[in-house]
This record gives C-alpha cells, sequence and structure tokens, in this order.
C-alpha cells in the first residue's frame, strides 16, 4: 500500500516536470527526424544501412531510457538532499517501500517511451508487428540498468550534480557505446571492446533483433544486459539502504 | 501520562558530545518549546525523539514506547514539521495532504476526509488545488504542519517552523500554533525567543549538549532574575545562572 502510494507520488513528480517530456520524448523524437533526413540524403549505392529507420528506432528507443537515469536520480537527490525524506523517515514507510517506489513507476513509463519511439517510427515505414511489442519489453532490463544508475547516483550525489553525471555524461557515454549512431567495429581497439563490455551495445542490439522479428538472435544479448541490471539494482539497493541509514 | 520521559538520553559522535544525559519530561498536551543557540543539541534531541537517530546512551520512551526498541510504534503516534520545505512541489496542496495521509494508512475516502478537513483547519481551501512549489514560503510552511497534523499525532515535533518567515507570515502561523494547544503534544524548537515566550507552556533551555534549565517563561525569567526573556536566555545559557 505504502509502496503504491509513494509510487503514484514520483510518478506525479516525473511526469509534471517539462523535463521529462523534452528529453524523455522530444529529444530522441526530433533525433528521428533529423537522422531520417540525413539517411534519405545518403545514396543508397553507399550502403549505409545505420540510420534506416529498421535499426534507428530500436537505438532511439534504447537511447531515449538513457534519460531515466537522469529522471530517477533528480527526483532522489532532491527528495535525498530536502527535508521531505526526512519526513519520510519519521513516517512508518519501510526501506523497500523507498526502492520499490522510486523503481517501479519507471518501468511502465519506459515500457510507454519506447511504443511512442516506435509509433513514431512507423510514420517513417517501420511495419507493425509481433517484434515491435515484444522489442518494448526487450527493453526493460536497459531500462531497470538506467533506473538502477539513477538510484545509485541520486542516493551519493547531489541535486546538482546528478544533473552533470546523468544528464551529460551517462546519456553520452550510453551513446557512445552502443552501435546506435556509428559502426564501433570501425574504431577497434579498447573503443570496441569496452563497446562490447557495456551493456548499452547488447541492448540496441537485442531490440534490433526483437524489433526485426529474429526472435532467436535477442539472446544471448539480452543476458548480457539482464546481467548489468541484476548487478545494479543490486548495488543501487545496497548503497540506498546505506544512505538512509547514514540520513 | 507524559509524552516524552527521557533519562540520560545521550548522542556522541567521534569526537563531540551532541546531547549530553538529558533528562526531560513532557506532559501530554502541552507545547513544550526547545531553546538554544545552534549547536546546543535541539536538533539533535528531536532526531533521537522522532527515531531518526539512535541515542549511544540513556533511554527515552514517548507515548509509553522505548524510542529504540518500539520505534515502529513510535512512528505511527508522532509526526515531524521539519525546519525546512517538506512538501512535495510538484503535487497540489490537497495531494500533498493525501499523499501523507495514505503514507500513515489512511485509505482512499478517509484520506480525502481528511485533506478537506485539514485545508479547512489551516483556512487553506482556495489554494487545495495549487502546487506546493509555488505557494509562498509562509503557505509552504503552513502546508508542511497540516501535512503533519493530517495523521492525528498524539506528539508533533515543529523544528523551526517560522525560520525565515516575514512577520506577517510568522505571526499567522502563531495563531494556527496556538489553535492546536491542547489537542496534541508539541515540540516546538526555535531561535525567536518571543515565539517561545507567547506560545510555549514550558520552555527548555538547551547550552552546550545539556538542559541547563526549565520551566515557563515566568519561572526562566525569575531563574536568571531579569524580567526580560531574551537576558533570561543569555544568562542561563551562558550557565551565568
Amino acid at each position: 500500500m505504502r509502496t503504491a502510494v509513494f509510487a503514484s507520488r514520483n510518478t506525479k513528480e516525473i511526469l509534471r516536470d517539462p523535463a521529462t517530456l523534452i528529453f524523455g520524448l522530444g529529444f530522441p523524437l526530433v533525433l528521428m527526424v533529423l537522422l531520417s533526413a540525413i539517411n534519405a540524403a545518403i545514396p543508397k549505392e553507399a550502403g549505409m544501412k545505420l540510420f534506416e529507420i529498421s535499426n534507428l528506432a530500436p537505438g532511439l528507443s534504447v537511447f531515449g531510457l538513457s534519460f531515466f537515469s537522469l529522471f530517477s536520480s533528480m527526483l532522489i537527490a532532491k527528495d535525498r538532499t530536502s527535508s521531505f525524506m526526512l519526513r519520510l523517515f519519521t513516517s512508518p514507510m519501510k526501506p523497500h517501500d523507498f526502492i520499490l517506489g522510486y523503481t517501479l513507476p519507471m518501468l511502465p513509463m519506459a515500457v510507454a517511451q519506447s511504443a511512442v519511439c516506435y509509433a513514431a517510427a512507423m510514420i517513417y515505414g517501420l511495419p507493425f508487428n509481433a517484434g515491435v511489442i515484444a522489442a518494448l519489453f526487450v527493453n526493460l532490463p536497459i531500462a531497470a540498468v538506467f533506473i538502477a544508475l539513477g538510484l545509485l547516483f541520486g542516493s551519493v550525489l547531489s541535486e546538482k550534480a546528478v544533473g552533470g553525471i546523468c544528464g551529460a555524461l551517462l546519456t553520452n557515454l550510453s551513446a557512445w557505446f552502443s552501435n546506435i549512431w556509428f559502426d564501433t567495429s570501425l574504431i577497434g581497439g579498447w573503443f570496441k571492446t569496452l563497446t562490447d563490455v557495456l551493456p548499452f551495445s547488447h541492448a540496441v542490439n537485442a531490440a534490433r533483433a526483437a524489433a526485426s522479428g529474429s526472435f532467436g538472435d535477442i539472446f544471448p544479448d539480452l543476458w548480457w544486459v539482464i546481467g548489468y541490471a541484476a548487478v545494479l539494482l543490486a548495488a543501487a539497493v545496497i548503497v540506498f539502504n546505506i544512505r538512509i541509514k547514514k540520513s | 501520562m507524559n509524552a516524552i520521559e527521557t533519562k540520560d538520553l545521550t548522542k556522541r559522535y567521534k569526537d563531540k558530545t551532541a546531547v549530553d544525559k538529558l533528562c526531560l519530561t513532557v506532559r501530554e498536551g502541552e507545547l513544550y518549546g526547545l531553546l538554544g543557540v545552534n549547536g546546543a543539541g535541539k536538533s539533535t534531541t528531536i532526531k533521537m525523539l522522532s527515531t531518526l537517530t539512535r541515542p549511544t546512551g540513556g533511554s527515552a520512551r514517548v507515548l509509553g514506547f522505548d524510542i529504540v526498541k518500539e520505534a515502529g510504534k513510535v512512528k505511527e503516534l508522532i509526526n515531524v514539521s521539519p525546519q525546512e520545505t517538506a512538501v512535495a512541489a510538484k503535487l497540489s496542496v490537497r495531494e500533498n495532504l493525501e499523499f501523507t495521509a495514505k503514507i500513515y494508512g489512511s485509505g482512499g475516502a478517509e484520506a480525502r476526509e481528511r485533506a478537506q478537513s485539514m485545508l479547512e483547519r489551516l483556512d487553506m481551501t482556495e489554494t487545495a488545488r495549487q502546487k506546493a512549489g509555488t505557494l509562498s514560503g509562509g503557505w509552504q510552511r503552513r502546508l508542511s504542519i497540516a501535512m503533519a497534523l493530517i495523521s492525528n499525532p498524539r506528539l508533533l515535533f515543529l523544528d523551526e517552523p517560522t525560520l525565515g518567515l516575514d512577520v506577517l507570515a510568522r505571526r499567522e502561523l502563531w495563531s494556527v500554533i496556538e489553535k492546536l494547544k491542547g489537542d496534541v503534544t508539541i515540540i516546538l524548537t526555535t531561535h525567536y525567543l518571543e515565539e517561545a515566550e507567547a506560545l510555549c507552556d514550558r520552555i527548555g533551555i538547551m547550552a552546550r549538549a545539556r538542559l541547563k534549565a526549565e520551566g515557563t517563561a515566568a519561572e526562566l525569567k525569575e531563574l536568571a532574575d531579569t524580567d526580560d526573556f531574551e537576558e533570561a536566555f543569555i544568562r542561563i545559557a551562558e550557565g551565568s545562572k
């Protein structure tokens, strides 16, 4: 009950923030328009497939989710550094009410955001099929990764600092090491190695496989992401609990 | 029954004693003022009594429950209006009230009823639909107190409720607090001595982690041998009385 009440409050706080619409939906959609225009200008003979809508839409749906780290970390940092958290700490709320209350509302929002991204992609010719539906759920583990990072950073950093770390640094890093904007194998070396180690490109690969209906190719990439999600969520819970006790 | 009973309540940090062997008794229904200069130990005392931090020595019972062993029970009976603004900025005034009621266990219908009653009791009906973040400082404090009251606490901690407010907003909040007298036990911390003198049934003065004196404002003035409450506070806090 308390978890649901707190989750409802967090949902309202996030959805009523204009930054949610600007970064969560507006920015990925603007990129889709721009990159589709660029793709239309590239001659077919060039063989450039990265910006074709079947590749672009899954990539952008994953990129859009990176802003969930910003949303969750900002909310948590704001609550933590204001007296609002103090008020809640003196209430009968338990640590699991806080963690689930911050995490659970983000998951349906992540599905909704991906759905909007794929719906927009259909304007550019992406066919609607079971693969698109599957892709919405294939994105959940990477959404959990970003939410967990938000919980982690929001638990330890100030509101100002999380804006820089999650808003600028993390969204850029997750974009560079994702194979969305360029093929990292063209760069090779440590850059490619890091891309393979981090979960972002695996999430994009899994989303592309799902969206194209190649369900057999969703794994093992998705396992990689699920592993990251599990470890980061566990770390976030531990760090958040430590911070609660310290507070 | 006493609302608060502490016996040698102590909080030590690594190299500092924040509260030293505090023995305090607050009766139910009383408005008790806790005064002291910065670092005197007021906030740490409030944090211990509201179960936010564990004491390192001594014991305390709040409404009959041990603050360490029965912290859960204590939390259900108390509420706190913290020093700084403690409202959900993007929720409306009514939503903030309903949210707090539900956190303390009210169902949807009961939460709505309690919110409406609180809006009327604290004259906030006109601002019910306004987002809390857009309220003035005084109204945010009023909302903060309303959020603390909506759970029908038997013990309410008001930590510097009028800090930073202009004279008019402060006087308005005084009348809100005065209306609560008798219904609920209140522990009020403040730096405004005239506020304590005007509102509190009894006042405790803390200095250097210890309770130096307690009594009514008149008794404290008599103890310090002065007619001026500010002078009495200074003499007691500095230890000359």
